[in-house]
C-alpha cells in the first residue's frame, strides 16, 4: 500500500510543480493579463503596437458574465488571476471599489475623457472608464408602420393600452440590460413611484425572459428570430448592427428610455506587474484602442475625438439625457429593488 | 457470491480504485468543501433553509425533476426497445442522432425550441418538461439498449409459451433484468434535471427558478456566499439520497446469455415508435440549420480555432475519463463496501451546481501552495469529471454481466490471474469502454455550464464561442452562431457514430 501512495504523492507534487513553474515563467517575462467577461471582443492583433512600443505582451483571459468575473476577483483579492480587469460597469462599480480588490491609478490619459464621463470616475481612482453605452428600448419600425401605430417615445407611453403585449424585457435578477432597464424606470418614476409603474406594465402584458439572447433574438420581431414583440430592451447601438446592405436599419432605439452604462477597467491589487498594468490602462484609453470598441463591442468610446463607424453615427444613438443613478445608491438598494420587482412582476 | 473468484484480488482493486478516488477528491470534493466552507463559516444555515421562498423553489426543483425523469423514461423505453430488439438499416445512425440534443449547448437548442413552440408556451413549466425529455432521452436509450440487447429472447419465448401476455412477460422477465440499467439511467436524468440551469432559464423563464438558478444568482450576482452555500448543501444532500436509493444492488443475479436474438421483425412497431422520435429530434435541428449562414467564416479565424480547441479538449477529457472511468468500473464491481461509496462519489459531480464547482475550483486552486489558474488542463479536467460517471456506469454494467464461473473456468484451465482478467474481463470491458469514451468526447464537445465559470486563456471552445456570437446583435452573428452549432452537432454525432461502429467489431 505504501509504494503506490508514495508514487501518487510524488506525481501530485510533480503536477503542482509543473503548474507553478508555468505561472512563474509568466511573472518573469514582461507580460500582463487582462481578465474580462465573455462579451469582450477586440480586433485580432490590436495589442501588437502596444507590445512593439513597450515590450509587454498582453494575454486576454475571459470568464463568464461581468458579475461573475468581478465576484471571482473579489474572492481572490490580493492573489489576483491577472493584472487588469476589464468589465465592471456602473451598476457594479460601488461593490468593486468597496471590496478593496482594485489598486488606485490615475492615468494621464484621463484628461482626454469625454466630458459626460468625467463625473463617473470614482474618487479614489480605483476604476478607469473605458467605454460608454446606453440600455434603451428598441422598436421594430416596420411592425409599427404596418399597424399604423406611432412608435412610443417615452417610458410613460409603455403603460398605455394601445401598446398592450408589445414589450419584452429581461429579468433584472439574471441580466445586466434587465437590471439597467429597471434602474431606468426607478430613475424615471422615483423611489415611490416605480412599483406602480411596473404594476401598470404588468397589467399591460409585459413579457419577461431571462436574458438578452432570449429577448432580442427570439421574442423581438425586428431581429433574426422574427418573434412576436416589436419592443425590446437592448442597447442604443443595436440598430447599427442591424443595418442591411441598402443602409437602412429595421429597428430604432428610443432616446428617452435609456439608462446610461459606463464600463471600467481596474488594476487588480496584488499584481506583480503594476508598472506594466498601468501602461496597459493608458493604452486602453488611447485613440487607437478606443476606435476599436465601437465596431466590436457596440459601445461608444470613453475619450473624445475618436471616430466611430458611419452606421453608429446614423443608427446608433447617444441620448443627451439618459437616466442614471449614483453607483453607491445602486449598490445599497440593488438586492431590495430586485426582490420587490420580483414580487410585483413575477409572483 | 464471494466464494467465486472476484475480478481481481482485493489489493489490486483497492489500488485501481485509488486513482479515480484521488482525482475526484482533488478536483471536486476539495473545491466544493472550500467554497461551501467559506460560505458557512458565518453560520445562519437555519435562516436560509426556512425561508419560505426558498422552500417553494426547492419544492419546484424536486417535482419538476421527478416529473421530467418519469416522462423521459416513458419516452425512452419504447425507443430503447426498438433499437435493442430489432435489426435494421440505419439503426446505428439513429442511435447516434438521438444523442445530439444531449450534447448541444442549451442556448442553441433553446432558441430553436422556442421558435417551434407556440408563443403561449414560452416561459411555462410544460416547455421545461418537454425540453428535459428532449435533452435527456438519449441517456435512457443509451443506457438501456445494450442491456436489453442481451436479454435472451428464449426467456420471453418461454414466458409466452407458459401463457404470459406480452405485458406480463415484460414485467416478470425483461423488467427485472433491465432494472439496474433503468435505475442508473433514471438517476442520471434526475441529476441533470434537478440541477437544470440553462433549460430552466431559457424555456421556463424567470417565473420558474430552480435551486441551481438561485445558487447562480446568489453566488454570481449578489456574492451572497452564505445562502449559496446552504443551497448547495441542500442540493448535494438530495442528490446523495437519490443516488443511494437508485443505486442499490440487484439482489439476485439473473442468468443471461450473450446472444443477440432480434425479435421477429415487425415493421409497424418499428415505424410507429421511431418515426415520431426521429422527427422530434430532427425538428429543432432543422430549425437550427435553417437559421445558419456565413458558412465561409467557419473555416477561418476564431470559429476554426474554437473547433480545434474543442476537439483537443474533448480528446484529453475523453482520455482521462475513460482511463479513470474503467478503473472505477472495475473497482465498483468488486465486492467491497468502499466500492459503493466510490460509485456514489463519482456520480455526485453530475448533480452538483456548476457555479459551486466553478467558484470552488477558483478558491481551492488560487492558494500559495497550488495555483492552477491559467493552466490549460483545467477545462479538460472539468470535462473529464463530467464524462467519468458515464464511462464508469457502462463499464460496471458490462462487468456485472460477467458470470463469476467464467473466471473460475478460465482459472481452472490454467490461466494466470492476469490472463483471466484479460480474456474474461477485458473482453467484456473494451466495448463499453469505447462507447464511454465516445460519450465522454461528445459530452466534452458540448459542455458549456461548467467551463463558463472557469477563466480561460487563449481560444474559447465551440459552445463558448457560440454563446458569445449569439450574444451579439446583427443577422450575420446570429447566422454564424447557428452555423457553428450545426458543426458542433455533426462533430459530436459523428464521434459517437464512429465509436459505435468500432465497438460493433468487438461484440462479445
Amino acid at each position: 500500500m505504501n509504494r503506490p501512495l508514495t508514487k501518487l504523492a510524488f506525481s501530485l507534487v510533480l503536477l503542482a510543480g509543473a503548474c507553478s513553474t508555468s505561472s512563474q515563467q509568466s511573472t518573469q517575462s514582461q507580460s500582463v493579463t487582462l481578465v474580462t467577461h465573455d462579451s469582450f471582443f477586440v480586433t485580432d492583433g490590436i495589442f501588437d503596437s502596444f507590445t512593439k512600443a513597450t515590450g509587454i505582451t498582453v494575454t486576454v483571459a475571459q470568464g463568464a458574465d461581468a458579475g461573475v468575473v468581478l465576484n471571482q476577483a473579489i474572492l481572490t483579492k490580493g492573489r489576483p488571476d491577472g493584472d487588469v480587469l476589464w468589465g465592471v460597469d456602473n451598476t457594479l462599480a460601488s461593490r468593486a471599489v468597496s471590496s478593496g480588490a482594485f489598486a488606485s491609478y490615475k492615468s494621464s490619459a484621463l484628461k482626454n475623457l469625454d466630458p459626460g464621463v468625467v463625473a463617473f470616475v470614482p474618487k479614489g481612482n480605483e476604476l478607469t472608464p473605458v467605454d460608454v453605452g446606453d440600455v434603451c428600448i428598441n422598436a421594430d419600425v416596420k411592425w409599427f408602420a404596418k399597424k399604423s401605430l406611432a412608435v412610443p417615445t417615452s417610458l410613460a407611453m409603455l403603460t398605455d393600452p394601445a401598446y398592450k403585449e408589445l414589450l419584452v424585457v429581461q429579468n433584472p435578477a439574471t441580466s445586466s440590460p434587465g437590471l439597467a432597464f429597471l434602474l431606468a424606470t426607478i430613475a424615471h418614476s422615483g423611489e415611490t413611484g416605480w412599483q406602480q409603474y411596473w404594476k401598470d406594465l404588468r397589467r399591460n402584458g409585459v413579457q419577461v425572459v431571462d436574458g438578452w439572447v432570449g429577448a432580442y433574438t427570439v421574442e423581438f420581431s425586428g431581429s433574426a428570430g422574427k418573434g412576436s414583440r416589436p419592443l425590446v430592451v437592448s442597447y442604443g447601438s443595436s440598430p447599427a448592427a442591424e443595418v442591411s446592405d441598402d443602409g437602412t436599419s429595421p429597428t430604432v432605439a428610443l432616446k428617452d428610455t435609456c439608462f446610461h452604462q459606463v464600463e471600467y477597467v481596474g488594476i487588480l491589487k496584488g499584481t506583480k506587474h503594476e508598472a506594466a498594468a498601468r501602461k496597459l490602462v493608458d493604452f486602453l484609453l488611447s485613440a487607437e484602442f478606443q476606435a476599436d470598441v465601437a465596431p466590436n463591442m457596440y459601445v461608444f468610446p470613453a475619450v473624445q475625438g475618436v471616430t466611430v463607424p458611419p452606421a453608429f453615427a446614423t443608427h446608433g444613438i447617444r441620448p443627451t439625457k439618459p437616466f442614471d443613478i449614483p453607483a453607491s445608491d445602486i449598490e445599497k438598494n440593488r438586492e431590495r429593488w430586485i426582490n420587490e420587482w420580483t414580487t410585483i412582476v413575477l409572483r | 457470491m464471494d466464494h467465486h473468484r472476484p475480478a481481481l484480488n482485493r489489493r489490486v482493486v483497492r489500488l485501481v480504485g485509488f486513482a479515480p478516488a484521488v482525482f475526484l477528491a482533488v478536483f471536486f470534493v476539495w473545491p466544493v468543501v472550500a467554497i461551501v466552507g467559506r460560505g458557512l463559516s458565518g453560520g445562519g444555515l437555519v435562516d436560509v433553509i426556512t425561508d419560505p421562498i426558498l422552500v417553494r423553489i426547492a419544492w419546484f426543483t424536486l417535482w419538476q425533476a421527478v416529473a421530467s425523469t418519469l416522462l423521459t423514461l416513458l419516452v425512452g423505453l419504447p425507443v430503447a426497445f426498438v433499437l435493442a430488439r430489432y435489426q435494421f438499416r440505419g439503426r446505428r445512425g439513429i442511435e447516434s442522432l438521438l444523442v445530439v440534443p444531449f450534447v448541444l449547448p442549451t442556448v442553441v437548442v433553446g432558441t430553436a425550441f422556442l421558435a417551434l413552440l407556440p408563443n403561449s408556451w414560452h416561459g411555462t413549466v410544460e416547455a421545461v418538461l418537454i425540453a428535459h425529455v428532449y435533452f435527456n432521452v438519449s441517456v435512457v436509450v443509451r443506457t438501456l439498449t445494450p442491456v436489453w440487447r442481451q436479454v435472451d429472447g428464449r426467456l420471453t419465448d418461454a414466458a409466452r409459451t407458459l401463457g404470459a401476455t406480452p405485458w406480463q412477460s415484460f414485467r416478470r422477465v425483461v423488467a427485472p433484468i433491465l432494472q439496474p440499467a433503468l435505475r442508473s439511467a433514471a438517476s442520471i436524468v434526475f441529476m441533470f434535471t434537478f440541477t437544470s440551469f440553462g433549460v430552466v432559464l431559457f424555456l421556463g423563464g424567470p417565473r420558474h427558478p430552480t435551486l441551481e438558478v438561485e445558487i447562480y444568482r446568489r453566488t454570481a450576482q449578489l456574492l451572497d456566499l452564505r445562502s449559496a452555500a446552504a443551497l448547495a448543501l441542500i442540493q448535494v444532500v438530495c442528490m446523495a439520497a437519490v443516488l443511494g436509493l437508485a443505486g442499490r444492488r440487484p439482489k439476485v443475479a439473473i442468468p443471461r446469455r450473450f446472444v443477440e436474438r432480434p425479435t421477429s421483425f415487425n415493421a409497424w412497431v418499428v415505424l410507429a415508435i421511431l418515426v415520431p422520435a426521429v422527427v422530434a429530434v430532427l425538428a429543432p435541428l432543422v430549425a437550427l440549420a435553417t437559421r445558419a449562414g456565413q458558412w465561409r467564416a467557419l473555416f477561418t479565424g476564431r470559429p476554426f480555432d474554437a473547433l480545434v480547441t474543442s476537439a483537443f479538449t474533448a480528446l484529453v477529457a475523453a482520455g482521462i475519463a475513460t482511463l479513470l472511468g474503467c478503473a472505477a468500473g472495475v473497482c465498483v464491481n468488486a465486492p467491497a463496501r468502499s466500492s459503493r461509496l466510490l460509485e456514489v462519489l463519482l456520480s455526485l459531480p453530475l448533480g452538483t451546481s456548476a457555479v459551486t464547482v466553478g467558484f470552488g475550483l477558483l478558491v481551492a486552486f488560487s492558494g500559495p501552495l497550488l495555483d492552477l489558474r491559467g493552466n490549460r488542463l483545467v477545462i479538460p479536467v472539468a470535462h473529464a469529471i463530467i464524462g467519468l460517471p458515464f464511462v464508469m456506469r457502462l463499464v460496471t454494467a458490462a462487468l456485472r454481466d460477467v458470470h463469476p464461473r467464467q473466471r473460475d473456468a478460465a482459472a481452472t484451465l490454467g490461466a494466470s490471474p492476469w490472463q483471466v482478467w484479460r480474456t474474461v474481463d477485458w473482453t467484456a470491458l473494451r466495448r463499453p469502454a469505447a462507447l464511454g469514451a465516445g460519450f465522454a468526447f461528445a459530452v466534452s464537445v458540448g459542455e458549456f455550464g461548467a467551463s463558463v465559470f472557469l477563466v480561460r486563456r487563449g481560444n474559447p471552445t465551440l459552445p463558448t464561442l457560440i454563446n458569445e456570437t449569439l450574444g451579439r446583435p446583427g443577422a450575420s452573428n446570429n447566422q454564424l452562431g447557428h452555423a457553428m452549432a450545426v458543426v458542433l452537432a455533426l462533430l459530436s454525432g459523428g464521434a459517437l457514430y464512429v465509436v459505435d461502429r468500432m465497438g460493433e467489431r468487438w461484440k462479445a
